[in-house]
C-alpha cells in the first residue's frame, strides 16, 4: 500500500509540476511576423516571443472543426477575431510595450501568450 | 451580370500547398508572368502573397495552379459568404459528431443493456477471456473512428502543458479501457472481486459526449441568430454606373464615389448621399424605428435599409467595412466576445479546472484504496474514471459568453449596441440617470410655435421680416425662425449692417427698417418699450417655449416663441426608469423656467438648468461620490465629459448616425426607450448569467464529490461512469439552452 500511496503522490506531484510550474519554452520570432496553426485543442506555437515597440503580425489557421476555436480574443488589447474554418485570418496588433499578453478561445482551453520584450 | 473584375489595385490571395522557401520564387514568377500584374510578393510565414495590377483574381489562381499550388483570395469574400460557409462547416462538424455518436452508441448500448440484464461483466474463464478481449478490440475500434478526436486533442494539450476537456475525457475512458484489458489479460493481476471490465462505460461515455457536443453546436447557432439577422441585412449586389451603363456587380466590388441604382423592394447596398430622386426608406432594421423616412437629393443612405417606394440614385460615400452596418456588426460581434467581469472568476477557475480534477481523480483513488471495501481497486479505478468524466470546465467557460452573445444581440436588435461586457454588467446595477434636456428629452430641433402680434395684422410680413434678419445668425433658435418662414413659403428679404449682441439678441436694416429681435434686456437697452406683453412672455416661458421680442423701427411688432419639442414617447419612457427605481436627473443649458416647464411635463423632480458642459460632469462626480451608479445620456458631442465620466454613457444617435466609438451603450434611435431597454436586457443578461454560473459551480461541486464516493460510506451511492458521462454531456447543453431563452426577451416592453 506505501508503494501505491508514493505512486499516487509522485502522481500529483508530476500533474503540478507539467501543468503548473514547467514554464516551456518560448518561439522566438525575429520579424514579429508569425503563423499560429489552431489545431487539435491548441494554438501551435503557444508561447511567442516578440520585440516591443514594432507593430507584429499573427496569422492564425485554423485548421480545427471545434467550435470553440473559432472565437480569437486577446484580452488585454480588447481584440477579438472570428477564425474562419480552413483559412487564415491575420491579426495586425500595434507595437506593444514588453509584458505577457495571453489570448486564448472564449472559454480559455485554448490558450497563448504574447510575450513582448 | 457583368463580368467579374477586381477593381481593387491590390489581390490578397492565400497560397496552398508551399512547403519551402522554393516555392516562392515559382510562385511569384508565375504571377509576374501573368498579364497586367506589376508586382507579386509572396510572405512565405503567412502563405500570403499580394499582387499589384489590373490582372483577374480568377487568371491569377490559374497561374498559381499552373505551378502545382492552390491559391483562394482573401479579405474578398463578404460577411454573407463568410457565414454560408460557417454554417456548412457547423452542419459538416454536426454530421461527424452524430456519426461518431452512432458508432460509440451502437456498441455502448448493447453493452449496458447485457450489464443490466445478464449481470456483472466479470472475468472468470478463459472463454469469458476470449470473448472480452473481442468486445474490448471493438471498444479500441469506437475509441479510434469517434474518440479520436479527444486523443489527440488530449495528447498535443499535454505536449503544450496545458490541460483540457480532452483531457478528463481521454484519461477517463482510457483508463476503464487499460483496466478492463489488464482484467482481460492478466487476470491473476486483479483480486477476483475486482475483475470488472468498463468497455460499456469507454464507448457510452464517448456516444454520449459526442451527442452533447452535437446538440450544444446546434444550440450555439442560435445564439448567433442576431448577428446573423444583421450580417442578413447586407444586399449582395449592387446597381451601379460605370461608362454611362447599369452594371450589376458584387457590394464589395463597389468604390467610393460610385453612383448607385436603387429600385423600390431594394436594399441600400453602401452608404451614401442621394443625387437624384425621391423615396421613404425603412430604417426599422437598424434603428427600430417603425416609421419609414423621406429621403431626397441629399439626404444620406444608410446601407442594409430598404427603399421603400421610388427610385434613387445615390453617390457612395462609404463602402466595404467602413459602412455603417459593417461598424455596427463588427462591433456588436466584438461586443459579444467580450466578457463583463462578473466571468472573470469562472475564468480563473478554468484556467487551474482540469489539473485540479486530475488531483481530487488521483486522491479519490488513492481513498478507495487505504479505506475502501473489497475489491477496492475496482472502486478506485470506478471513482477515479467518473471523476474525471463527471468534472466539466465546458459548462463554467460557457456560462458567461453564452449569454453575453445572446444579449448582446438582443439589445443590437432593439437598436442598442452595446459597447463590450463591462458596459452590460454597469448598466445592469445603474441606480441615477442624467439626462440631457435638449435632443435627449426634446427632438433637439426648436419650432415656432408661438407668433403674438403687437400691432400689425400682417403676421405673414412679420415673421418674413423677422425670418430675413436671423437668416444673418447661426443660433439655433434664430434656424427655427427661418425655417418657420421657408415652411410657409415666405421669401426672405436682403439685409445689412447685420450685428450680432451676444447674450441678448440682433439687429440689421431691411428694406429701409431697423431691425431688433432678442431678449427684455435688450429691448430695455434699446429702449423699446414691451411693458404690455411681459406677462404673455412668462406665461410661455411656463410651457417651455422661450419668448423672444421683435421689434421694427424701435416698436415691439410681435412677441415670437420658439420651443423644442418633447419627444413624443419620452414621459413613458421616464417613467419605465422610475419605475425600475433609477434616480432620473435632467440637466440643460436652458434658463430655469423652460427647464421648470419640461421637467414638469416630462415628470422629472430632480434637474439643473443654465448647466454648462462641465457642471455635467462635476454633476456625475458628485452623484458617484454620493454612491450612484450613474448613466449619462446624451447627443455625444458637448456632453462628451460628462459622458466619459459616468459609469456607462449613452449616447443618442440621430437615426442612423451611429456614434459608435463615442460611447459605453449606444441607442440608435432617438428614443429614450433604448435606455429603458437597454437596462432591461442588461439584466435580463446578467440574470441569465448568474444562473449559468451558479448552475456550473454547483454541479461540479456537488458532482466531483459524488463521483469520489463521498456519499457511498453513508448511504452506499456510487456514481456510474456512464451516469458521469451523460450528466457531463447535459451540462453544457444546460448552460447553452438557458442562454438561449434571452432570446425570448422582449424588450421593448412599451
Amino acid at each position: 500500500m506505501i508503494v501505491i500511496n508514493i505512486i499516487g503522490l509522485v502522481l500529483i506531484a508530476i500533474i503540478v509540476w507539467w501543468f503548473w510550474l514547467y514554464k516551456p519554452q518560448e518561439t522566438v520570432v525575429e520579424n514579429n511576423e508569425i503563423m499560429i496553426e489552431v489545431k487539435d485543442g491548441i494554438y501551435s506555437p503557444a508561447l511567442i516571443q516578440v520585440a516591443a515597440d514594432r507593430p507584429i503580425l499573427l496569422t492564425f489557421f485554423r485548421n480545427d472543426q471545434n467550435p470553440c476555436s473559432e472565437t480569437l480574443l486577446f484580452p488585454s488589447l480588447e481584440i477579438s477575431e472570428q477564425l474562419k474554418l480552413n483559412e487564415i485570418t491575420q491579426v495586425n496588433i500595434k507595437a506593444l510595450i514588453p509584458g505577457e499578453y495571453e489570448f486564448h478561445c472564449q472559454m480559455k482551453m485554448y490558450h497563448g501568450v504574447l510575450k513582448v520584450i | 451580370m457583368v463580368p467579374m473584375t477586381n477593381t481593387k489595385s491590390d489581390i490578397h490571395l492565400i497560397i496552398e500547398g508551399a512547403g519551402c522557401a522554393s516555392c516562392v520564387g515559382k510562385i511569384e514568377g508565375a504571377l509576374k508572368a501573368t498579364l497586367g500584374v506589376v508586382s507579386a510578393e509572396m510572405n512565405f510565414a503567412d502563405r500570403t502573397v499580394i499582387v499589384s495590377g489590373t490582372a483577374k483574381t480568377e487568371e491569377l489562381i490559374k497561374a498559381v495552379e499552373s505551378v502545382g499550388y492552390n491559391a483562394k483570395p482573401i479579405d474578398d469574400s463578404s460577411e454573407t459568404d463568410v457565414l454560408d460557409e460557417k454554417e456548412a462547416a457547423d452542419w459538416a462538424y454536426y454530421k461527424k459528431l452524430m456519426r461518431d455518436t452512432f458508432i460509440a452508441l451502437s456498441l455502448g448500448i448493447p453493452l449496458m443493456i447485457y450489464s443490466i440484464v445478464i449481470g456483472e461483466m466479470t472475468v472468470e474463464t478463459n472463454a469469458e477471456r476470449m470473448s472480452w478481449f473481442m468486445v474490448g478490440v471493438l471498444t479500441f475500434g469506437v475509441m479510434y473512428f469517434s474518440g479520436k478526436h479527444f486523443y489527440v486533442g488530449a495528447w498535443k494539450s499535454f505536449k503544450n502543458h496545458s490541460a483540457n476537456m480532452d483531457t478528463l475525457i481521454a484519461l477517463g475512458t482510457g483508463t476503464a479501457w487499460i483496466y478492463s484489458m489488464v482484467v482481460v489479460f492478466v487476470p491473476d493481476a486483479i483480486p477476483m472481486m475486482a475483475r470488472h471490465v468498463y468497455f460499456e462505460a469507454t464507448a457510452m461515455i464517448i456516444g454520449l459526449i459526442n451527442l452533447g457536443l452535437a446538440l450544444e453546436l446546434k444550440a450555439r447557432g442560435k445564439t448567433s441568430e442576431a448577428i446573423k439577422r444583421l450580417i442578413g441585412l447586407q444586399a449582395k449586389t449592387a446597381t451601379v454606373i460605370r461608362d454611362k451603363k447599369e452594371v450589376q456587380i458584387g457590394i464589395e466590388q463597389v468604390l467610393l464615389k460610385d453612383v448607385v441604382k436603387v429600385k423600390p423592394g431594394e436594399k441600400m447596398p453602401v452608404d451614401g448621399v442621394v443625387i437624384e430622386g425621391h423615396t421613404s426608406i425603412d430604417e426599422s432594421m437598424l434603428t427600430g424605428e417603425p416609421m419609414p423616412v423621406e429621403k431626397t437629393e441629399g439626404d444620406e443612405v444608410v446601407a442594409g435599409t430598404l427603399n421603400k417606394s421610388g427610385v434613387i440614385f445615390f453617390k457612395a460615400t462609404r463602402v466595404g467595412k467602413d459602412t455603417a452596418l459593417a461598424q455596427i456588426i463588427n462591433m456588436v460581434k466584438r461586443a459579444q466576445n467580450s466578457k463583463p467581469p462578473i466571468g472573470r472568476l469562472a475564468d480563473v477557475i478554468s484556467g487551474y479546472f482540469v489539473p485540479v480534477v486530475m488531483i481530487i481523480s488521483v486522491l479519490s483513488a488513492l481513498a478507495w484504496l487505504n479505506f475502501g471495501p473489497a475489491p477496492a481497486i475496482a472502486f478506485a479505478i470506478v471513482s477515479a474514471t467518473t471523476v474525471l468524466i463527471i468534472a466539466c470546465p465546458c459548462a463554467l467557460g460557457l456560462a458567461t459568453p453564452m449569454s453575453v452573445m445572446v444579449g448582446v444581440g438582443k439589445a443590437a436588435e432593439a437598436g442598442v449596441l452595446i459597447r463590450n461586457g463591462e458596459a452590460l454588467q454597469t448598466a445592469s446595477k445603474i441606480t441615477a440617470m442624467i439626462l440631457d434636456k435638449t435632443g435627449t428629452i426634446t427632438e433637439g430641433a426648436p419650432k415656432v410655435t408661438d407668433i403674438v402680434l403687437a400691432h400689425s395684422k400682417d403676421d405673414k410680413k412679420v415673421l418674413q421680416l423677422a425670418a430675413s434678419l436671423e437668416s444673418g445668425s447661426e443660433h439655433p433658435l434664430a434656424q427655427a425662425i427661418v425655417e418657420s418662414a421657408l415652411e410657409r413659403d415666405i421669401e426672405l428679404l436682403k439685409i445689412d449692417s447685420f450685428k450680432a449682441i451676444t447674450g441678448f439678441g440682433v439687429e440689421a436694416n431691411c428694406e429701409n427698417r431697423v431691425l431688433l429681435f432678442g431678449n427684455e434686456k435688450l429691448m430695455k437697452i434699446k429702449g423699446v418699450d414691451v411693458t404690455g406683453h411681459i406677462e404673455q412672455a412668462q406665461t410661455l416661458a411656463k410651457e417651455a417655449k422661450t419668448p423672444m421680442y421683435f421689434a421694427i423701427d424701435g416698436h415691439l411688432a410681435a412677441l415670437i416663441a420658439v420651443a423644442d419639442p418633447i419627444k413624443p414617447d419620452s414621459i413613458s419612457a421616464i417613467k419605465r426608469l422610475q419605475a425600475n427605481n433609477i434616480r432620473v436627473i435632467m440637466l440643460t443649458g436652458d434658463n430655469k423656467e423652460t427647464a421648470t416647464a419640461v421637467a414638469t411635463k416630462v415628470g422629472i423632480t430632480e434637474f439643473l438648468a443654465e448647466v454648462l458642459p462641465e457642471d455635467k460632469a462635476n454633476k456625475v462626480e458628485e452623484l458617484q461620490r454620493s454612491g450612484e451608479i450613474v448613466g449619462m445620456t446624451g447627443d455625444g458631442i458637448n456632453d462628451a465629459p460628462a459622458l466619459a465620466l459616468a459609469d456607462v454613457g449613452f449616447a443618442i444617435g440621430t437615426g442612423t448616425d451611429v456614434a459608435i466609438e463615442s460611447a459605453d451603450i449606444t441607442l440608435m434611435r432617438g428614443s429614450l426607450h433604448g435606455l429603458a431597454d437597454a437596462i432591461a436586457v442588461s439584466k435580463a443578461t446578467l440574470r441569465n448569467i448568474k444562473q449559468n454560473l451558479f448552475g456550473a459551480f454547483i454541479y461540479n461541486v456537488a458532482g466531483v464529490p459524488l463521483a469520489a464516493g463521498v456519499m457511498y460510506p453513508f448511504f452506499g451511492i456510487l456514481l456510474s461512469p456512464v451516469i458521469a458521462g451523460a450528466a457531463m454531456a447535459l451540462s453544457s447543453l444546460t448552460v447553452v439552452s438557458n442562454a438561449n431563452r434571452l432570446r425570448l426577451f422582449k424588450a421593448q416592453e412599451h
